[in-house]
């Protein structure tokens, strides 16, 4: 029998079209960036991921998945066949000392290779409310909260050139000429302008004031727990608005108004007045944000401890802001589980939900509690304001 | 380069057969490094999709960028055979690996175990895995990524755990036991019959029996998933059909690896030795690359901790050739896989010059050279071979409720199971059987252990 001689096959260039390598990769990359997903919350309350908030992304490290198979467990020690010089007892290699051992990875694993997911921070809270299933915040629905506006309705003969509608015009000269005999190509009467009429049209502006306990009893975990909680409060309500500004109120005795970046920097000693922030809160609103304009938030973290003698003027003050404010949140930051009476700020909170003001209350203790706190406080405002 | 290597190629054959080697012809196409490189992450150049194969893929380029990974060619037996050549290649390498593939060619033809799967399977294993990529695509477009990414998770972590005796097409289990046939008639029943006893009523008939399933313990896991599993798809089964097939396809090639390899570059070196019509320099540039991949450990090491097949198939052939000739070579590639071929012909003299150890490995990092005992070097060269490389583990027992109960066969091994991946197989396999999954091991203390899923 003769065999079909050997030969080399014309060249087929579409090889270099499509790699099924890479297909495989990013299907791989989407399964990683699912799972990170579905344990976003451990895995951003795992880290000090705000520091990198200011390109918007976020870096986590992650292994690559493995596809598992039956396979015999490990020994500590391992054998196999080898080729070269040495006589049996001999030491090929040496233990690694205890200094070297923590640098260099066991000789019996092979090397793993990790890799970093970029998250585009807004991609993460939009998981986020999706996982937490929160609702969307609704702006108030008062009247004055419209802002006039022109807006785009009908057409005119007559007008300003610039809003001279050419589809338009051309339109009615086709359907003049139609009927004319020996037409002209366009005449005055062809010309369609664009009209506006001033509309009002709800506000989507929005404030939110944090305020924040800086005396000496608030420790830098507590107040690390704040910004965390503040971070993703503020992220929520981004996530809503078109427009939104913020505050950053710290308190000691007296109240004041910081940068972003100064207001976690903040450490103040000696008592604590709660009413001071509150009365500041309240001019910011009467002087910038009116609450006719604005869909105004507060937040509020402290570790509960108030002057006794501040009580009524901070219940008084808070009423006067849960009356018009959309909304405020107070968390209460305690890192220790020893918490043996309701605090003073929690039993004022308390006393306004009672009397159904907007506002809302949670004590937060690691940093798990944060997604806790931010379900309860979207759940609560959504429920608010429906 | 084309028209250079064409011309050798066409010299290169007569050579070959006038020195006896027996094969299809070769159909060799010149491709870039990159389908080079995907063809040896997926074994196949169209292969069906699954995301483990892109990590591999990640792996596979981060090594060939450090330098770690070569890739020569790749063959795929059949009538024709089918070889990929890099085109970034020097001419002497392409050369050289043409008459590499030569021996490919032969030995694949030739030896029982490759030619017992083209027999089953017929000879285009890269169309009819082309056509299984193109089912499972057309299945995705269906029923969605998630549902056919489930079942190929399952199957293709059962790969190895194939029945490699079994054939391709294989039927289901009879659902009787045979009947048991009326004992012979010989001379003692005969007389046994005449002898005077009292008139016994006719023996009541035996209802035939039902087998159980399985009736006896299952080691073709993917078999028997696709044929028995309760709640599957016919679409399901056929995709645990495509990876099984694919597997019987890859077992000849994993279990005669020292062979083939070593038959390969057996001939790649006689044949461009014997080949007066190369040009000088081209021989020496390819009979150096020829010692670059034909060696025992890289250069300026004293000793290598693994076995290359090249060096050793290579060396073990020479000495079986030059010790009981050319016809005794061909009989040892047409029968053995590479337990026989390691234990018949790996002598004492032969592992003495090769200096084969066997090491053991702390996990600080001491490395101990443990003997030099024949037995034990062959034994540690073909530990990673045994059973497809995988821990033997058989279907024991499909019970009423639809529950699977596997068994692994830890007095074979002397070992436990890594529990962790071990779960997470089970976990794989509970989403397509979709009844309870259990199976049966040892802890690390020899404790029966029972995972479940």
């Amino acid at each position: 029998m003769t065999e079909r001689p050997s030969r080399i096959m014309a060249e087929t260039p579409w090889y270099e079209l499509f790699s099924r390598g890479a297909r495989d990769w990013l299907r791989h990359d989407q399964k990683v960036r699912d799972a990170v997903r579905s344990r976003l919350p451990e895995l951003l309350s795992a880290g000090d991921l705000i520091t990198n908030s200011e390109n918007r992304t976020v870096l986590v490290p992650v292994r690559f998945l493995e596809h598992a198979r039956f396979r015999l467990a490990e020994h500590d020690v391992h054998s196999g066949a080898g080729q070269g010089k040495g006589e049996p007892g001999q030491v090929l290699r040496p233990a690694r000392s205890d200094d070297e051992q923590g640098a260099r990875e066991p000789g019996t694993e092979g090397s793993e290779v990790r890799f970093v997911l970029e998250l585009k921070l807004d991609e993460i809270v939009d998981w986020l409310w999706e996982e937490l299933k929160l609702p969307d915040l609704k702006p108030k629905r008062s009247a004055t909260l419209d802002e006039p506006d022109y807006i785009r309705e009908g057409w005119d003969k007559r007008g300003p050139r610039a809003r001279l509608d050419r589809r338009r015009t051309v339109k009615e000269a086709v359907k003049r000429r139609a009927m004319q005999e020996a037409p002209l190509a366009f005449t005055n009467d062809d010309l369609r302008f664009r009209q506006l009429v001033r509309r009002s049209t709800p506000a989507i502006n929005a404030a939110v004031i944090f305020a924040l306990d800086v005396s000496g009893s608030m420790q830098e975990a507590q107040r690390r727990l704040a910004k965390t909680f503040f971070f993703f409060a503020l992220q929520g309500i981004r996530r809503q608005y078109a427009k939104v500004e913020t505050v950053f109120l710290a308190h000691a005795v007296e109240a004041w108004e910081f940068s972003e970046e100064q207001f976690f920097q903040v450490s103040g000693d000696g008592g604590t007045v709660a009413s001071s922030a509150f009365r500041v809160a309240g001019e910011l609103l009467e002087k910038r944000y009116d609450p006719s304009r604005y869909n105004a938030y507060l937040f509020y973290a402290s570790d509960g401890d108030n002057a006794g003698e501040d009580r009524a003027s901070a219940a008084q003050a808070l009423a006067a802001l849960a009356a018009e404010l959309n909304y405020v949140g107070y968390v209460e930051t305690s890192v220790s589980a020893f918490h043996p009476r309701e605090t003073q700020i929690a039993e004022l909170f308390a006393a306004l939900k009672g009397k159904d003001l907007p506002v809302g209350a949670v004590r937060l203790e690691s940093l798990e509690d944060v997604w806790n706190a931010i379900r309860i406080f979207f759940r609560e405002q959504a429920a608010q304001s429906a | 380069m084309t028209d250079a290597l064409g011309e050798y190629i066409a010299a290169l054959e007569p050579l070959a057969r006038r020195l006896g080697l027996d094969y299809h012809g070769v159909d060799f196409e010149l491709v870039p490094a990159s389908l080079m490189t995907e063809i040896a992450v997926y074994g196949l150049p169209v292969r069906m999709p699954h995301w483990s194969f892109g990590v591999r893929y990640i792996h596979q380029l981060v090594r060939q960028s450090m330098g770690h990974s070569r890739i020569f060619e790749v063959m795929f037996p059949g009538n024709p055979c089918h070889a990929f050549l890099m085109d970034g290649n020097t001419l002497p390498e392409n050369t050289l690996v043409a008459a590499h593939v030569l021996g490919h060619a032969d030995f694949s033809r030739n030896n029982a175990l490759f030619a017992r799967f083209h027999e089953m399977a017929g000879s285009n294993i890269i169309e009819m895995a082309a056509a299984h990529a193109r089912r499972i695509d057309r299945a995705i477009g269906e029923f969605g990524q998630q549902r056919v990414e489930t079942v190929l998770d399952a199957a293709l972590a059962l790969e190895s755990h194939v029945d490699v005796d079994r054939p391709l097409h294989r039927e289901p289990y009879p659902a009787h036991a045979p009947e048991r046939k009326a004992p012979a008639k010989d001379a003692f029943r005969e007389r046994f019959e005449r002898l005077p006893r009292e008139a016994q009523p006719e023996p009541p008939p035996v209802p035939r029996q039902r087998l159980p399933v399985p009736p006896h313990p299952e080691w073709d896991l993917l078999w028997f998933i696709a044929q028995y599993a309760p709640d599957l798809e016919q679409w399901e089964r056929d995709v645990f059909l495509a990876v099984r097939a694919e597997s019987l396809y890859f077992y000849p090639v994993f279990a005669c690896q020292i062979m083939n390899e070593g038959w390969a570059s057996y001939w790649h070196a006689r044949l461009l030795r014997e080949a007066d019509f190369l040009p000088q320099d081209l021989y020496l540039q390819a009979i150096k690359s020829h010692s670059d991949v034909v060696r025992p450990f890289a250069a300026g090491e004293q000793s290598a901790l693994a076995v290359n097949p090249y060096h050793f198939g290579f060396t073990l052939w020479e000495h079986i050739v030059e010790k009981h000739g050319m016809e005794r070579a061909r009989e040892v590639c047409r029968d053995e896989d590479d337990f026989g071929f390691v234990r018949n012909y790996l002598d004492r003299e032969l592992a003495e010059k090769m200096d084969l150890f066997t090491y053991q490995a702390r996990s600080d990092g001491e490395v101990l050279v443990t003997s030099r005992d024949l037995d034990a070097v062959r034994e540690a060269i073909l530990a990673p071979k045994f059973n497809y490389g995988a821990p033997r583990i058989a279907i024991a027992e499909f019970r009423p409720d639809g529950t699977l109960v596997l068994s692994h066969d830890h007095a074979g091994d002397g070992r436990g199971l890594d529990v962790a991946r071990a779960n997470k197989v089970l976990e794989y396999v509970q989403r397509v059987w979709r009844r309870p999954v259990r199976l049966v091991t040892t802890g690390g203390l020899r404790e029966p252990l029972e995972l479940a899923a």
